[in-house]
C-alpha cells in the first residue's frame, strides 16, 4: 500500500515526463526519417544516372566471339595448317566453391601428373574480369571428358568448352617455315588490342603464323547478352559475327618442301628454293625440325627441355638465323662483282703458282689445290673453284667496293620479305670492323673474304636470294612466303626490294653462267659428278665452310676429325640457264666436301621442279652420295 | 479484482471524457478492442510488402502464400493479446521474461553442442522458434513492470537492476551471434528507461561511457562483425566479397529513380544481384521497382504508424502501458531506420529486416503481438469510464 502510495503520488510528474519525451522522440523519428528520405532521394534522383549505369553494366554483358583462325595452303592448295575441333578444360572461378579442392580432383579425374595442379592454379588466376572462364587445359581426350561428365555434380564452375586448335598435318618439314601459334602469355597479352583478342586463346608465336598473324586472325565479334549474378547468360541482346581470318596461301610448294626434308634427314642443315623470276620461295627447310603441334596445346617442361638441350638444335631455324661462312659458294657473285668494278674482264687471266702472296708479305694463301691450277681465266676459275684468281681478285678490289658489291647480292642484310626472325648475318667492312673490335681492317681479311671466308656469314636464305639475282642477271626480286592472302594474289614487285646489278657488258653474264654451268659440266668441274646426266642446263657453285680454322700449312683428313668438326657442305644452283625457274641454297652441317652432299640434293631440288618425271628416289641419292663420299677431294 | 485493482489506481486522475459519437459508430473496434487506424496501416503495409515479396521471391507464389500465412498468425496473436487487459501483461512480465531467459540459455548450452551460429530451438516436429524473439517483447514488459513499481524517474539502484535485467539476455543473443536481435533488445530497454524519465545528465554520463566503450566493442567483435564496419566504411574495398551486398542494393535503389522499373521489372532484384533480396534487402527491391515515389510511401506509412503508436501511448493511463506502448511503437522505428539505412548505405550491414515487408516468420508474429498489446493498452483505457 506504501509503495502504491508513492508512485501514485508521482504520476503527474511521470505524464508530463513521458509527454516530453515521446515528443522529442517523435522529433527525433521525423528527423531520421526526413535523413532517409534524403538519402533515398540522393540515390533515386541525384545519383540517377550512375546507378542505372551501374546496373546496365551489370546485366549486359558484352562477350567477344573469337574468329576462326585462316588456313595456310602450299601453292598448289595441299593444305598445310588447319583447325580442329577439340575440348577445353575451363573454370569459372567466381562459381567454384573450394578451389584447392576443385583443382585436385581434377588432376585426380584426368590422371595429371602432381605439379598439374600448380599449373592449374596458375591459369585459374589468368582472367579478365568476372565470370569469365579462364582455359585450364587444352585438347582433352575423349576418356578425361567422359570423367568429368560423370563427375559433374562435384565440379561446379568447371566447364568442358569445344574449340577450335591448330592443326599441322606435315608439322615436322613445316615446323620452321610455317611457325606454330601458342597460347597467348602475359607478355603478349599486355600487346594485344583487347577488344580483338578477347575471346582468343592462340596466337602465332614463330614463321608465317606469326608474320601474318593480322591477316590469319581475323576480326573477333561480340554478342551483348543478358545475365544474371551467376554469369548464366539469360537471352542475346544483340550481336555482331566475327569476321574469320583470311586463308593464306604460300608461295612453298609442299611437295619440293617434303623433298627437301627428307633429302636433309638425318643431317643438320637447311634448303631454300626460290622461283628467281618471282621471288617466291619453293621450299624453306631447315633440319632437322619438331613437331609443331605439341607447342598448340602447351608442350611440357620435360620435352621442351630436351628439344633446347638437343645438341643437333631442332628448334633453331637454320634457312633463316643459321650463320654460315659461304665458302666458295660466292665465287661467281665476286666474278659478277670484278666485271662490275672493272677489275677484271672475262678474258684476264691469272697465273696460280698454287698460293697467293701479299706484295712484300712472306704469308701464303692457299689454293685447295696444293700444286696450283695454273693459267685461269673467269670461267675456269668458277669451274675449279680456284682461290688465287679470287685472291687477287679481292685484294685488287679492295674491301671497301667487295664490301659494296656484295651488299648489292644482299648479304649482310635481310632479305626476305614476309620472313619472321631473320638474320641479317654479316657482311665485314672496315666500318664494321671498327665499331666491332675498335681496329683498322688489314689487307690480309680481304684476302680471305675473297674465297667466302674471314667474317663473312650468310643465311641459306641470303644464299638463295643473291642466287636468284644472278639467275635474274641482275635483277632484284625479294623472296617471299605469300602467294595469296585470301583471293588478292600478292604484288611481286615490293617494297624496298635492292637495286637491280648492272653490267657494262649484259654478254659478261653469259661468261659468269658459263663458268657456273661447268662447275657441273666441265671435265674439271668440282660437281663434276652431280651435273652427270642433266637433262638441262643448270649452274651452280659449291663451298666448303670450315667449322674451325687450320694452321697455314696442315691439310687434314675429314675421317680423323670428329663429325661435328668436318666441314659444312655448300652448294648453289639455278636452272635452266636460258630462263632460270629455280634457284638453290643447299648446307648441309658437317658433311665434308660441297660437291657431295650438297650437290646432289640442290640437283635433286632442281630435277623435281623442271622435269616431270615421278619423284625421285630419296634412298637411291643418298646411298649414291654415302659411296661419293670417300672419292672426294678438294672444294 | 484485476479490473478493481485499475479502477483504484487510476482513480486519481483526470480521466478523459470519452468522444461519445465516436465510440458508438466506432463500437465494433472497442469492442475487439482494436485501433482501426493502425490495424488499416498495418495492413497496407503488410499487402505492399507482399507484393514486393512476389517480385522480391523470383514470383514464387508459395513464398507469398507462407508469409501471408504468418501475417494470419501474427493478426490472429494481435487480436489475442489485444484482448488481455495490460494488468495481466503486467503480472505476466517476469514470468514472460523468465521464460524467455531460460530458453536462451537453453539454445546456448545447445548451441555449445552444435555448431555456429544458434539462434533456434527446436522442438522435433512440433515447432522452430527463435527465443530471442520473445525477448524482444519480454525485456521491455519486464523493464516496464518493474519501474513502474518504483518511484519515478529511476534512481542509480534501479538502473542498476535495469541494467541487470538487460545485461543478461543481451550478452547471450549477442553471444548467438546476432547483433541485429541484441541490437533490438537493447533499443526496446533503453526506449523504456529513457521514456520512464532517465535524467539528462545520466544520459550524457552513459552516451560517453558508449564513446569510450566503442574501441573495446571492436575488440570484442566477431570477424565478420568488424568486416561489416569495415565494408560499410567502404564498400569498395572488396566489391565482390563483403562490398557486393551494399554495392548492389544502392546501385539497385539508385537506378530505380523517381518512378521505378517498375513491379517485376528490377534488372537487379529479378538477375538475383542483389543479395538476400526477399530477407534484410527487400527494400532494394521496393526502391528498385517502384522508385523513390515508392519508398517515400511507405515510409511515410511507417511515419503515420509511429505517430499513431505515440498517440496512444501518451493516452494510456498506467505507467506500465505508456512505457511498454512508447517503447513498442520506438523499437518498431528502429527496425525501419536501421534496415533502410542499411541497405541505402548510410548505415553498417545489420540483420535487422524490414518490418512486415520482409519474408521471415518469428519476426512478422513479434511485430504483431506488440502492436497487440499496443492495442490492448489503448482499448483498455477506453473501457474505464464506462
Amino acid at each position: 500500500m506504501r509503495d502504491r502510495r508513492q508512485v501514485l503520488k508521482n504520476t503527474h510528474q511521470e505524464v508530463r515526463i513521458f509527454r516530453i519525451r515521446s515528443l522529442l522522440a517523435l522529433l527525433l523519428v521525423v528527423a531520421l526519417t526526413a535523413t532517409l528520405m534524403g538519402r533515398l532521394a540522393y540515390l533515386q534522383v541525384a545519383q540517377h544516372e550512375v546507378y542505372i549505369t551501374r546496373s546496365e553494366q551489370n546485366r549486359v554483358r558484352v562477350e567477344p566471339l573469337p574468329p576462326t583462325r585462316g588456313l595456310i595452303y602450299d601453292r598448289n592448295g595441299q593444305l598445310l595448317a588447319e583447325n580442329r575441333p577439340t575440348y577445353n578444360l575451363m573454370l569459372v572461378r567466381e562459381r567454384v566453391e573450394d578451389l584447392d579442392a576443385t583443382l585436385n580432383l581434377l588432376v585426380e579425374l584426368l590422371a595429371l601428373p602432381e605439379e598439374g595442379v600448380e599449373a592449374f592454379r596458375e591459369r585459374s588466376r589468368q582472367r579478365t574480369r568476372p565470370f569469365q572462364p579462364a582455359l585450364l587445359m587444352s585438347d582433352l581426350e575423349e576418356e578425361q571428358i567422359a570423367h568429368l561428365a560423370l563427375n559433374r555434380h562435384r565440379l561446379p564452375g568447371v566447364e568442358v568448352e569445344a574449340q577450335l586448335l591448330r592443326y599441322y598435318p606435315d608439322a615436322e618439314m613445316l615446323s620452321h617455315a610455317l611457325g606454330y601459334v601458342g597460347r597467348i602469355n602475359a607478355e603478349e597479352l599486355a600487346t594485344l588490342d583487347p577488344g580483338n583478342y578477347a575471346g582468343t586463346h592462340f596466337i602465332g608465336k614463330t614463321g608465317v603464323e606469326r608474320y601474318y598473324e593480322d591477316v590469319l586472325h581475323g576480326q573477333a565479334g561480340l554478342r551483348k547478352v543478358e545475365t544474371n549474378a551467376r554469369g548464366r547468360v539469360l537471352r542475346e541482346l544483340g550481336r555482331t559475327d566475327p569476321v574469320p581470318g583470311e586463308n593464306l596461301t604460300l608461295t612453298i610448294d609442299r611437295d619440293m618442301q617434303k623433298l627437301a626434308y627428307e633429302l636433309l634427314d638425318g643431317r643438320r642443315g637447311s634448303i631454300v628454293a626460290i622461283e628467281p623470276g618471282s621471288g617466291e620461295i619453293l621450299a624453306m627447310v631447315s633440319a632437322p625440325g619438331f613437331d609443331s603441334n605439341r607447342f598448340v596445346t602447351g608442350i611440357d617442361v620435360a620435352s621442351y627441355r630436351a628439344l633446347q638441350e638437343d645438341p643437333d638444335l631442332p628448334l633453331f631455324n637454320r634457312a633463316i638465323r643459321g650463320q654460315y661462312p659461304p665458302g666458295s659458294t660466292i665465287k661467281p657473285f665476286l666474278a659478277i662483282a670484278g666485271l662490275a668494278e672493272g677489275v677484271i674482264t672475262p678474258n684476264r687471266v691469272i697465273n696460280d703458282p698454287g698460293y697467293f702472296q701479299l706484295p712484300g708479305d712472306t704469308r701464303r694463301y692457299r689454293n685447295w689445290l696444293r700444286w696450283g691450277h695454273g693459267r685461269v681465266d673467269m670461267e675456269r676459275s668458277i669451274e675449279v673453284s680456284n682461290n688465287t684468281y679470287y685472291y687477287t681478285l679481292a685484294h685488287e678490289m679492295g674491301i671497301d667496293r667487295l664490301h659494296e658489291q656484295m651488299t648489292a647480292f644482299g648479304f649482310g642484310q635481310r632479305v626476305g620479305h614476309d620472313v619472321f626472325g631473320e638474320s641479317a648475318a654479316l657482311m665485314p667492312s672496315r666500318d664494321w670492323k671498327r665499331g666491332r673490335f675498335n681496329q683498322p681492317w688489314y689487307p690480309g681479311e680481304t684476302i680471305s673474304v675473297g674465297i667466302g671466308q674471314g667474317y663473312w656469314q650468310v643465311t641459306p636464305l641470303q644464299l638463295a636470294a643473291a642466287t636468284g639475282v644472278l639467275a635474274n642477271r641482275g635483277k632484284w626480286v625479294k623472296p617471299r612466303l605469300a602467294k595469296r592472302i585470301g583471293d588478292q594474289e600478292q604484288q611481286t614487285v615490293l617494297p624496298e626490294t635492292l637495286g637491280d646489278i648492272v653490267l657494262d657488258n649484259e654478254a659478261w653474264w653469259d661468261k659468269v653462267f658459263s663458268g657456273a654451268e661447268k662447275v657441273l659440266s666441265g671435265s674439271e668441274g668440282t660437281a663434276r659428278r652431280t651435273g652427270v646426266g642433266l637433262d638441262y642446263r643448270m649452274g651452280g657453285k659449291s663451298g666448303t665452310a670450315q667449322v674451325f680454322s687450320l694452321g697455314q700449312d696442315q691439310r687434314y683428313d675429314a675421317d680423323e676429325l670428329a663429325e661435328r668438326l668436318r666441314d659444312h657442305a655448300l652448294f648453289v644452283a639455278y636452272a635452266p640457264l636460258e630462263d632460270p625457274q629455280i634457284a638453290v641454297s643447299v648446307i648441309v652441317e658437317n658433311a665434308g666436301g660441297g660437291s657431295t652432299h650438297a650437290a646432289h640434293l640442290a640437283r635433286a631440288m632442281s630435277d623435281a621442279w623442271l622435269l616431270d618425271d615421278e619423284e625421285p628416289d630419296v634412298e637411291e641419292l643418298r646411298e649414291e652420295m654415302e659411296n661419293d663420299d670417300a672419292s672426294v677431294a678438294g672444294n | 479484482m484485476m479490473l478493481g485493482d485499475i479502477t483504484r489506481g487510476l482513480r486519481g486522475h483526470p480521466v478523459r471524457p470519452p468522444e461519445s459519437g465516436m465510440s458508438r459508430r466506432k463500437s465494433v473496434w472497442t469492442k475487439l478492442r482494436i485501433d482501426p487506424w493502425i490495424l488499416l496501416l498495418l495492413l497496407v503495409l503488410m499487402g505492399a510488402g507482399l507484393l514486393v515479396l512476389y517480385s522480391a521471391s523470383g514470383q514464387r507464389l508459395e513464398t507469398v502464400i507462407a508469409q501471408a500465412t504468418r501475417f494470419g498468425l501474427g493478426l490472429v496473436v494481435l487480436m489475442v493479446l489485444a484482448r488481455l487487459s495490460p494488468t495481466t501483461l503486467l503480472r505476466w512480465a517476469p514470468l514472460l521474461y523468465g521464460a524467455a531467459l531460460a530458453m536462451l540459455i537453453a539454445v546456448e548450452v545447445m548451441g555449445d553442442m552444435g555448431m555456429g551460429a544458434q539462434r533456434w530451438l527446436v522442438i522435433p516436429g512440433v515447432v522452430r522458434f527463435q527465443p530471442s524473439e520473445l525477448m524482444k517483447l519480454a525485456m521491455p514488459m519486464m523493464l516496464a513492470a518493474y519501474l513502474c513499481r518504483r518511484e519515478l524517474p529511476p534512481k542509480w539502484t534501479d538502473l542498476l537492476v535495469c541494467g541487470l535485467i538487460m545485461a543478461i539476455p543481451v550478452l547471450l543473443i549477442a553471444r548467438q551471434p546476432d547483433l541485429g536481435t541484441s541490437l533490438l533488445v537493447i533499443c526496446a530497454a533503453v526506449f523504456v528507461i529513457l521514456l520512464a524519465g532517465l535524467s539528462w545528465r545520466f544520459i550524457a554520463f552513459l552516451v560517453a561511457l558508449a564513446g569510450a566503450a566503442l574501441p573495446l566493442l571492436w575488440i570484442n567483435m566477431h570477424n565478420y562483425q568488424r568486416q561489416r564496419v569495415l565494408t560499410f566504411l567502404n564498400p569498395e574495398s572488396d566489391p565482390l566479397g563483403a562490398g557486393w551486398n551494399i554495392i548492389q542494393s544502392t546501385t539497385a535503389i539508385g537506378s530505380g529513380g523517381l518512378l521505378g522499373k517498375g513491379w517485376l521489372q528490377g534488372t537487379q532484384s529479378q538477375l538475383e544481384f542483389l543479395p538476400e533480396r526477399h530477407t534484410d534487402f527487400i527494400v532494394a527491391v521496393l526502391g528498385e521497382e517502384f522508385g523513390l515515389v515508392g519508398m517515400l510511401v511507405v515510409l511515410t506509412l511507417y511515419l503515420l504508424v509511429i505517430v499513431r503508436g505515440l498517440w496512444l501511448a501518451n493516452a494510456a493511463q498506467d505507467c506500465f502501458g505508456r512505457l511498454l506502448a512508447g517503447s513498442i511503437v520506438l523499437t518498431f522505428f528502429i527496425y525501419v531506420f536501421v534496415n533502410v539505412g542499411m541497405v541505402s548505405g548510410i548505415l553498417p550491414v545489420v540483420g535487422v529486416p524490414l518490418p512486415l515487408v520482409s519474408y521471415g516468420g518469428t519476426s512478422s508474429v513479434t511485430l504483431l503481438a506488440g502492436f497487440g498489446i499496443l492495442m490492448s493498452i489503448h482499448a483498455h483505457r477506453r473501457l474505464l469510464p464506462r
